[in-house]
């Protein structure tokens, strides 16, 4: 197997995240989309590690896997938040400090 | 190595599709599921690289909780299940420029850099794991376990109702 294969496999995600996280209004999409991001790096990470015959790979993606879960639960309850006191999770309508 | 490159073909496919679904579908609820497969995808594609315990914890953690979350998540804040066309945003061809720039340049520097480039994967056992998890990276894992712990008091300090 090519090393390139699966980074292209990453990069072709991470860029379909970056439009995910550009291109949607709702806000728990674009955490679904970070999350399509972080999975990208872990490919990444794991490639390497498998590439490189070293175990970090597989250890730093585990460390990315915990960073997403603090993240998700984290995001998503500053959603809930932001949905309790303006009913909408619309980001364009989230714009309070607009200048 | 036939084999896994055809197995590593039909993931990609999928996951590739999926991924598109997930930031094109109009429907949350929809969404979220085909994050399952992506997620799913990337776990198999572990285990096509011979390491069986990211594989593990990526459908424990990532398929178990995570997307449990997301689901509580699209409930709580009330999302329309059915169709919603205002899901999207009206920069989406800027959207979709910037980041075909990025894989643009992704692509040309990664050709640049891993031409030919080959692996092949040596079973890395999951007691491997644990040594070095417990040896070399033992203070970036306590660490991160109090990271863990201030995020999860942190969501309950900002979602509370009081």
């Amino acid at each position: 197997m090519l090393l390139n294969q699966f980074l292209f496999l990453a990069a072709v995600l991470f860029c379909i995240g970056v439009y995910g996280v550009l291109a949607r209004r709702n806000a728990v999409l674009v955490l679904a989309s970070i999350e399509l991001m972080l999975n990208a790096v872990n490919i990444n990470l794991v490639a390497f590690g498998a590439y490189r015959h070293n175990i970090a790979g597989q250890v730093f993606a585990l460390f990315v896997i915990t960073i997403a879960a603090a993240e998700v639960g984290v995001g998503l309850a500053i959603v809930v938040l932001i949905f309790r006191n303006r009913a909408s999770i619309a980001l364009d309508e989230a714009d309070l400090m607009k200048g | 190595m036939v084999a896994q490159n055809v197995v590593f073909g039909i993931l990609a496919a999928v996951m590739i599709l999926a991924a598109w679904r997930v930031v094109t579908t109009q429907n949350v609820v929809r969404a979220v599921l085909y994050l399952v497969v992506v997620l799913a995808g990337a776990g198999a594609q572990y285990l096509l690289l011979a390491q069986e315990f990211i594989f593990v914890v990526q459908v424990i953690v990532y398929i178990g909780a995570i997307v449990v979350l997301f689901l509580f998540g699209t409930m709580l804040t009330r999302a329309p299940i059915g169709r919603d066309v205002n899901l999207d945003n009206d920069q989406r061809w800027l959207a979709a420029l910037t980041s075909l720039f990025l894989l643009g340049v992704l692509i040309a520097v990664l050709t640049n850099a891993f031409n030919d480039t080959h692996v092949k994967p040596t079973i890395q056992r999951t007691s491997d794991v644990a040594n070095s998890m417990f040896g070399p990276y033992l203070i970036p894992f306590e660490v991160v376990s109090v990271l863990l712990l201030a995020a999860l008091v942190g969501a309950i300090a900002i979602a509370r109702r009081d």
